[in-house]
């Protein structure tokens, strides 16, 4: 059956049910496996890491799949998707396959066919200069970054995801063809705090933050929003009923309530919280998801703001190599970077990391108290010399 | 029942499908593309040209090039669509602000998800992204592709949409990124009746299940991860194209504790693989990593100098549960006390493997930070079996989701379902008696909810009963 140029293609508005499929679901996964997938699926006895982006499984039954896993552009064009079938057909059997962390991985069969890949993707070039299929993204390195959608499509963004991708995975390429680090480090993005993806377990992740009140549309804030939905969708209690002067239903906003998650503007368009000159960026760290050695944990907040300083975000990129340099500097080996963080404690983490403190980092939400410590084990830096200070506990 | 389809597969033929020509295809040359200015400016966007990872913008222009070559008469939408994006996202950098408007409802009939409406504020500036709905794309479980059919897509996207999309979102769909209100039916049946995909979850429904590579291609999967992503997804059609739920709800499968597709963070039900029985030990292998024949993490680590392997420092030390020894020279790991962390198996992968006697655990309730603060799954069922056709764990997930309907109040995820009610609750929910295993301790406080048949006499008082014994 062939796709169809007519404008409503396969759709009848006179009939629309007719012929109409529905309810079936995703394409089976066994068709596009390549053939050394599906004959030793369920059969891989291990597995080694050859060079940065190039992986060898090996079965059972003695055969072995090669993998070259590139970095990719999770917002792409079909020329950019049409470019990698071109690669699958020539040198990897017509077949493809993308990781949960946008990277793209092409599976293979010898090592003739994997030097024959690796060739053939450093020549793919954009016309200004970048790779369009680096090599890398395993082991103890930084591989790709997962994030959302920004301004590319996204009504609630606080920032741009792609182009800080862009920014971060420039500063820390080396990162990312290389495996130095003394455990993988996983960075996130997410435009604002509905967090579509993991972005709260990350090592890194960073995240575009609102920083003012919700300004009120009175003019339709009756018309498109039921007031009661939109008073009762914020945590703190911030939004009560109110009439304007002509006599319109609206709301009023306790400003100093307001912890701008933007939760009423899912309910309300009549209350958006963009604003260019408050918007930020926020930095955590220290999370992850894996079982491994310790339980996954939360990214915990380690810089409350950052400009959104669009396109390059360089005060971004600055902070994550900042806080990735002294954990490659300082961490053991196998040692995550929220692992590293508790070993050494987080007092030193910042001293570390050249960070500093400031209230905004003490919790008082909901849970806070859990966060604070309750004990006399801490570790002297120049934080706790600033406490004895102010407090005259000094001579 | 193991690599079944549901339904007869069409075997895709791009050369069948096809709506474009080769010369088509390769409309421009590069000194084309060199050369080519969009109708906008766009310096801040063209700052992110340069530099070594691939440039969203110069993939974003050259396609713009190619769909000017192309001319209208070959595309549905607006041929200028992709400058008219870049023109936006450009003056959303110059205000900071994203320019997309709240919602609109859009969709195909009989679907309550797969559609994201989306329209410009300033349309006048950018007719081309006047619409720009999204279409969810229901991935292959595990994101393996044939090229036929994303040839296919890339046609079909082209003529009827933006040309943009993602591989992939982040619950795991294809995303399709903008085309206008008249052509989300066209696209829906096109994709249905040709390409033999259906779309994905959005809005109070079950999202498109995802999973880990699983056995395709690793060897730690403890149960087959595709299968019971595919089945599960399969299964719950309904509940996935028909919102009848208080919010979103996620299945996602990871086949071990590394958990590669995050299920621990980002599913209302996370299906992790584990084992019941002893890690399986090479000692021949141990030896190899000790006297240094492979290298440690299946090479995780080459980039560095780290010296010589030390399974102490490495390995033995480092188990969370210290249930590892070396005696006589050959590795002792007593399995009674193994938390299966996998940092041993990691990091010798070909001496130690899980366990044959597999099967998954079952964790309830993660989110992301709205509204409550961000959860992560709470361990519920330590150990299933799971097996085709997966009765006993659509069972839980039957119970879950109707329990939920009934309890979870409009927008509230399941997590908050649970903390709200207690987990308690949520166990007799699921028929399952409370365990050590569920909390990382027991509760502090003794604030207990005594239900009335717990107590002798049950809760009725007698003021003057008291009162015989105690003065006022």
């Amino acid at each position: 059956m062939a796709l169809t140029r007519d404008k409503l293609g396969r759709f009848n508005p006179d009939n629309p049910m007719e012929n109409r499929v529905t309810d079936i679901g995703p394409r089976h996964y066994w068709q596009c496996f390549p053939p050394v997938i599906q004959k030793n699926y369920g059969k891989w006895d291990y597995h080694e890491i050859l060079e940065p982006g190039v992986l060898v499984h090996v079965s059972e039954t003695g055969d072995k799949a090669y993998t070259v896993r590139v970095g990719g552009m999770r917002f792409m064009t079909v020329e950019y998707l049409r470019e990698i079938c071109d690669i699958a057909d020539k040198l990897a059997d017509g077949y493809v396959r993308f990781t949960t962390r946008n990277n793209i991985e092409f599976i293979v069969d010898s090592l003739e066919k994997v030097e024959a890949l690796k060739e053939e993707l450093g020549k793919h070039k954009f016309v200004s200069g970048s790779y369009k299929f680096p090599i890398g993204g395993t082991g103890a390195g930084v591989t790709n970054v997962v994030h959302t959608q920004g301004f590319i499509h996204c009504h609630t963004a606080a920032v741009d995801a792609s182009s800080m991708v862009k920014a971060i995975m420039d500063g820390v390429f080396e990162h990312f063809t290389s495996m130095e680090l003394p455990a993988q480090v996983r960075i996130s993005m997410a435009c604002c705090l509905n967090m579509c993806g993991a972005v709260h377990c990350s090592d890194i992740a960073l995240l575009g933050y609102h920083r003012k009140p919700p300004a009120v549309d009175h003019e339709v804030l009756e018309k498109i929003c039921e007031i009661p939905l939109a008073i009762a969708s914020c945590p703190t209690a911030a939004i009560s009923p109110a009439k304007t002067e002509d006599g319109k239903k609206s709301v009023k906003i306790k400003v100093e309530r307001c912890m701008f998650c933007g939760n009423c503007y899912t309910m309300c368009p009549a209350l958006p919280l963009a604003d260019g000159e408050g918007d930020c960026v926020v930095l955590l760290a220290g999370g992850k998801l894996s079982n491994r050695i310790s339980p996954p944990k939360f990214s915990k907040v380690v810089i409350p703001y950052l400009p959104n300083n669009h396109p390059r975000f360089p005060e971004v990129v600055e902070a994550v190599k900042q806080v990735l340099e002294a954990y490659a500097k300082d961490a053991r080996k196998y040692e995550r970077l929220g692992d590293w963080a508790e070993r050494i404690g987080w007092e030193k983490f910042f001293e570390k990391c050249g960070l500093p403190f400031t209230e905004h980092l003490i919790d008082d939400y909901r849970l806070a108290y859990d966060t604070y410590r309750t004990s006399t084990q801490f570790k002297y830096t120049d934080a706790a010399w600033a406490v004895s200070k102010a407090a005259e506990g000094e001579e | 029942m193991a690599f079944e389809p549901k339904r007869p597969q069409k075997k895709l033929d791009y050369q069948e499908l096809r709506l474009f020509t080769d010369e088509e295809l390769k409309n421009y040359t590069e000194e084309e593309e060199k050369n080519f200015k969009i109708k906008h400016d766009i310096p801040e966007l063209e700052q992110l040209e340069s530099g070594p990872w691939p440039s969203f913008v110069a993939d974003a222009k050259r396609y713009a090039l190619r769909r000017r070559k192309l001319g209208q008469d070959n595309l549905l939408i607006n041929q200028d669509v992709v400058e008219d994006l870049l023109g936006q996202v450009e003056l959303s950098y110059v205000h900071g602000e994203t320019h997309w408007k709240h919602g609109g409802i859009v969709g195909v009939i009989g679907y309550g998800g797969g559609v994201i409406g989306r329209y410009s504020d300033v349309p006048e500036q950018f007719p081309g992204v006047a619409h720009f709905h999204t279409i969810r794309v229901a991935q292959v479980p595990s994101k393996f592709y044939d090229t036929d059919f994303l040839r296919g897509l890339c046609d079909l996207w082209e003529y009827r949409g933006s040309g943009l999309l993602n591989m992939h979102g982040s619950t795991g769909d294809i995303i399709l990124l903008g085309t206008f209100t008249d052509q989300l039916e066209p696209i829906f049946q096109e994709l249905a009746q040709v390409l033999d995909v259906d779309l994905g979850g959005s809005g109070s429904n079950l999202r498109t299940p995802e999973c880990c590579v699983g056995k395709a291609r690793c060897q730690y999967a403890l149960y087959d991860t595709q299968e019971m992503c595919y089945e599960m997804t399969m299964h719950y059609q309904d509940e996935l194209h028909r919102p009848a739920f208080p919010y979103k709800f996620k299945f996602k499968f990871d086949g071990c504790p590394n958990g590669c597709v995050a299920s621990i963070a980002r599913a209302d039900l996370s299906f992790i693989g584990t084992w019941r029985d002893d890690i399986r030990i090479d000692q021949d292998a141990v030896q190899g990593y000790i006297n240094g024949e492979f290298p440690p993490g299946g090479g995780s680590h080459k980039g560095r100098d780290w010296g010589k392997f030390d399974i102490y420092e490495e390995v033995i030390n480092r188990c969370p549960t210290g249930c590892m020894s070396l005696e006589g020279g050959k590795l002792v790991i007593d399995n009674a006390n193994c938390t299966r962390c996998m940092h041993c198996i990691n990091t010798m992968p070909r001496a130690l493997k899980p366990g044959k006697d597999t099967g998954v655990s079952l964790l309830f309730g993660a989110k992301a930070p709205i509204l409550e603060g961000a959860q992560m799954s709470v361990l519920v069922i330590p150990f299933m079996k799971a097996e085709p056709p997966y009765d006993n764990i659509k069972e839980i997930i039957d119970k879950t989701f109707e329990w939920w309907m009934e309890e979870g109040k409009n927008r509230e995820r399941l997590g908050e379902t649970i903390q709200r009610v207690g987990l308690q609750r949520f166990c007799d929910v699921l028929g399952v008696p409370p365990a050590p295993q569920m909390v990382k301790e027991p509760r502090s406080n003794p604030y207990i909810f005594w239900k009335e048949e717990d107590v002798p006499g049950g809760f009725k008082r007698d003021i003057n009963d008291y009162r015989s014994r105690h003065a006022r």
